[in-house]
C-alpha cells in the first residue's frame, strides 16, 4: 500500500464521520492552545519581571543596610531592620575599590511638595548625579542637579513628567522654585518619562541632593548605596569589596547584605522559568487526556468498520496494512487538532494583548513546538491499541459484522 | 489446482466440539464450475472460509496450486488472498464511502499498485461485468444487482484464479441474482475457477459439479463432469 493511498484512506474515514473527527479535534485543539496560552503567561510574567531588574541599569551591585541570611532576591529585605546606619562615608570607602565604576547613595522618603497653593504627597529620593547615569534615565528638560556631589549640597531638584504636569501644569518648570518639606530648591531639570521601573514610580518623584534629603528627613542613613561595576565580570569583585569594606569600617561585623543584579536576575529568572515549564506541564495533562479520548474513539470508529476490517482482511491486507490504516486516522486526528489548537492558542494569547497590555504575551516557542509533538505523540501512542484491536479481528467474525 | 484431504474444522460451542468440517477429502481441478450446497450448519460456509485462507483448519491439510497453506504464516496467507482468490460477499460488502471504481480499486491499492493502472484495470474490470458507465456512483448510488456486480469486478481486478462466492444472490431479487450468475458464469468460461455457496437449488444445480454437505461430512459429489 503507498503512503498517499494510505492517507486517502484514513482521510476519508474522517470526513465519513464529521461530528466524531469535530470532538477530537477540539480536544486536542483545547489541550494545545492551554498548553500555549499558560505557558505565555508564565512567560510573559518571567519577562516582566527580568526586565524590569534590567532596567536597573547595567552591572549594578546593591548595598542594601540590613543582614540577611538568605542571599538572591527577598523583597523583604528591602526594608530590613538596620542595625547600623549605611552611611555617606561607607559608600566614600566603597568607592575606592578599582571595580567600581561609580556609585550613587540613595535616600528615600516622601514629604510634601508644593507651588503655591498646589501641594502633593509625593516620593523624594536624595542622590547624586550618578545615580541618573547608572539608572540610564533621560532628561526631558534641563540638568540633573549640576555640580552636586557626596559632600555638597544645593537648593536644586529634578522633577517626574507627572510632577511637572500637576504642579507646573503648562508652565515652563526649570528655574522655578518649589517647596519640598521646608525646603525651598529651585528646579534644575525634568526627567523624561519612564515606564515604572522596580519601586520607583519615575513620573512621580522629586529628586534633591543627597546631602539635603539627608537633612530634610532627619537621619544619616542611607537607604542604599547603588554602584557599577566596571565589567560584568567585575560585578562579584565589587560585590566582595563592598562587603569586605564596609565590613572593616563596621567594626568587622558584616551588617549589610549586598546583591548583584545578575543574581537577582537569575533567580527570578529561575523561579519564573520554573512556573512556566509547571503551568506548561500541567496543561500538557489535558493533551494527555486528548489522547485518551482519542484512543476511545478509534475503539468505536474499529467496532464501527469492523465489516470494513474483514473486508480489508479478505482483500489481501496484512496486518501491518491495517495498522497503518488506523494509526494513521489517529494522528491525523492529533495533528490537526494540535494545528487548529495552535491556531486557538495564538488568537487567544493575541486577544490577551489587547485587552492586557501591561504584560508581552507571546506563546513561548518551545511550548508551541512541545505542544505539537506531544500531540502528535499522543495521538500515534494511543492509537496504537486501537489499531492492533482492528488488526486483530478475526476476518470472518468481522465480515459477520460481529 | 485444490487438494484437501482430511480437512477437518472443529469448533469449540460451551463444553461441547462441533465438527464444522468432518474428514473432507476433495479434489478441484482448475477451471471448475462448483457449487456446494446443504442446510445451514452443514460447514459449507466453513469450507469456503478455510479454502479463501480467511480460516485455518484444525487438521488435514489444505494444498493450493501445489502449495501446502497450513505452514504459511499471516503475511503469505494474505499475500494468496490479495493475489489468487477473489471473494464475493452475501452482502456485497462495498465500502460505502468510495466510488464503485475506488471499490474496485481497493485490492490493488492495498498491493502498492501504481494508481494510473489501478484506474485502468479498475475501469476494464468494471466493464466485464457491464459497469463501465458507473464508475464514480457510490454503492448507496447502485442497485443490489449493481453492487454485487462493483463487488464482482473488485474480486476480479487482481486476475485471480479462484473465485469464492458465498451466496451471492442471497440477497439478490431472482432476476439481478441470475444476471449476476450469469457473469460469474461467463468468467468461468474464460478459466476462472468458480466455487458457490448456494441455498438455492435453481443456481446450484447450474453448475458442473455440485457438492453436498451435510454435518461437516461431503455427503454427495457428482464427480468431475466427462
Amino acid at each position: 500500500m503507498r503512503v498517499l493511498d494510505c492517507n486517502k484512506m484514513a482521510g476519508g474515514a474522517l470526513v465519513r464521520y464529521p461530528g466524531r473527527t469535530f470532538m477530537m479535534l477540539l480536544a486536542t485543539a483545547i489541550g494545545v492552545a492551554a498548553v500555549l496560552v499558560l505557558t505565555s503567561l508564565g512567560e510573559a510574567a518571567r519577562r516582566f519581571v527580568t526586565d524590569e531588574f534590567q532596567s536597573l541599569g547595567t552591572h549594578l551591585v546593591i548595598v542594601i543596610p540590613g543582614r540577611s541570611e538568605t542571599s538572591g532576591a527577598n523583597p523583604a529585605m528591602m526594608i530590613a531592620e538596620t542595625p547600623r546606619d549605611l552611611t555617606l562615608d561607607d559608600a566614600r570607602a566603597v568607592l575606592r575599590s578599582p571595580h567600581v565604576a561609580r556609585l550613587a547613595p540613595v535616600v528615600v522618603g516622601a514629604a510634601s511638595v508644593s507651588r503655591g497653593s498646589l501641594e502633593r504627597e509625593i516620593s523624594v529620593i536624595g542622590t547624586t548625579p550618578e545615580f541618573r547615569k547608572i539608572r540610564e534615565w533621560r532628561m526631558r528638560l534641563g540638568e540633573f542637579l549640576p555640580n552636586v556631589t557626596m559632600e555638597r549640597g544645593a537648593p536644586l531638584c529634578v522633577i517626574g513628567a507627572k510632577v511637572r504636569t500637576e504642579i507646573f501644569g503648562t508652565d515652563p518648570p526649570l528655574g522655578q522654585w518649589l517647596r519640598v518639606g521646608d525646603r525651598r530648591c529651585r528646579v534644575s531639570g525634568v526627567l523624561a518619562p519612564e515606564g515604572t521601573s522596580v519601586m520607583i514610580d519615575v513620573n512621580e518623584v522629586v529628586i534633591i541632593p543627597v546631602i539635603d534629603a539627608q537633612a530634610l528627613f532627619n537621619s544619616p542613613g542611607l537607604f542604599r548605596i547603588v554602584l557599577q561595576a566596571t565589567s560584568r565580570e567585575a560585578m562579584p569583585l565589587a560585590q566582595a569589596d563592598a562587603k569586605r569594606i564596609i565590613a572593616e569600617r563596621h567594626y568587622g561585623e558584616e551588617d549589610v547584605t549586598v546583591i548583584t543584579q545578575d543574581a537577582v536576575l537569575s533567580t527570578f529568572d529561575g523561579i519564573f522559568g520554573t512556573l512556566t515549564m509547571a503551568l506548561g506541564g500541567i496543561a500538557a495533562i489535558s493533551l494527555v487526556v486528548a489522547g485518551v479520548l482519542i484512543m476511545n474513539v478509534m475503539l468505536v470508529a474499529v467496532s464501527q468498520r469492523t465489516a470494513e476490517v474483514g473486508l480489508l482482511k479478505a482483500l489481501g491486507a496484512t496486518r501491518r496494512q491495517i495498522i497503518a490504516l488506523f494509526l494513521t486516522e489517529a494522528f491525523f486526528l492529533a495533528a490537526l487538532g494540535a494545528l487548529v489548537g495552535l491556531l486557538l492558542g495564538y488568537g487567544i494569547v493575541a486577544a490577551m494583548r489587547v485587552f492586557y497590555d501591561t504584560l508581552d504575551f507571546v506563546p513561548p516557542l518551545w511550548a508551541a513546538a512541545g505542544a505539537l509533538l506531544v500531540a502528535m505523540a499522543c495521538g500515534i501512542f494511543f492509537g496504537i491499541l486501537p489499531a492492533r484491536r482492528a488488526a486483530d479481528l478475526d476476518p470472518i467474525q468481522a465480515l459477520m459484522g460481529r | 489446482m485444490i487438494q484437501l484431504q482430511e480437512l477437518c474444522r472443529d469448533f469449540d460451542v460451551g463444553e461441547e466440539v462441533v465438527h464444522a468440517l468432518d474428514h473432507v477429502s476433495l479434489k478441484l481441478p482448475a477451471g471448475e464450475y462448483v457449487s456446494i450446497m446443504g442446510p445451514s450448519g452443514s460447514g459449507k460456509s466453513t469450507l469456503l472460509n478455510i479454502l479463501g485462507l480467511l480460516d485455518t483448519p484444525t487438521s488435514g491439510s489444505y494444498t493450493l496450486d501445489g502449495v501446502n497453506t497450513s505452514q504459511m504464516d499471516d503475511n503469505e496467507l494474505a499475500s494468496i488472498r490479495q493475489n489468487k482468490i477473489g471473494f464475493v460477499f452475501q452482502s456485497f460488502h462495498l465500502v460505502p464511502r468510495l466510488s464503485a471504481l475506488e471499490n474496485v480499486e481497493l485490492p490493488m491499492m492495498l498491493s502498492g499498485n501504481d494508481p494510473k493502472l489501478r484506474r485502468e484495470r479498475g475501469h476494464a474490470a468494471l466493464e466485464r461485468v457491464g459497469l463501465g458507465h458507473r464508475d464514480s456512483h457510490r454503492p448507496s448510488q447502485l442497485s443490489g444487482g449493481e453492487r454485487q456486480r462493483v463487488a464482482i469486478a473488485r474480486a476480479i481486478v487482481m486476475e485471480p484464479k479462484l473465485l469464492l462466492a458465498d451466496e451471492p444472490t442471497g440477497n439478490l431479487d431472482s432476476a439481478s441474482g441470475r444476471e449476476v450468475v450469469k457473469i460469474m458464469e461467463a468468467l468461468n468460461a474464460q478459466g476462472l475457477t468458480l466455487l458457490v455457496v448456494t441455498h438455492d437449488p435453481n443456481i446450484g444445480e447450474r453448475a458442473r459439479r455440485q457438492l453436498k454437505f451435510k454435518d461437516g461430512r461431503l455427503e454427495h459429489d457428482s464427480g468431475v463432469p466427462a
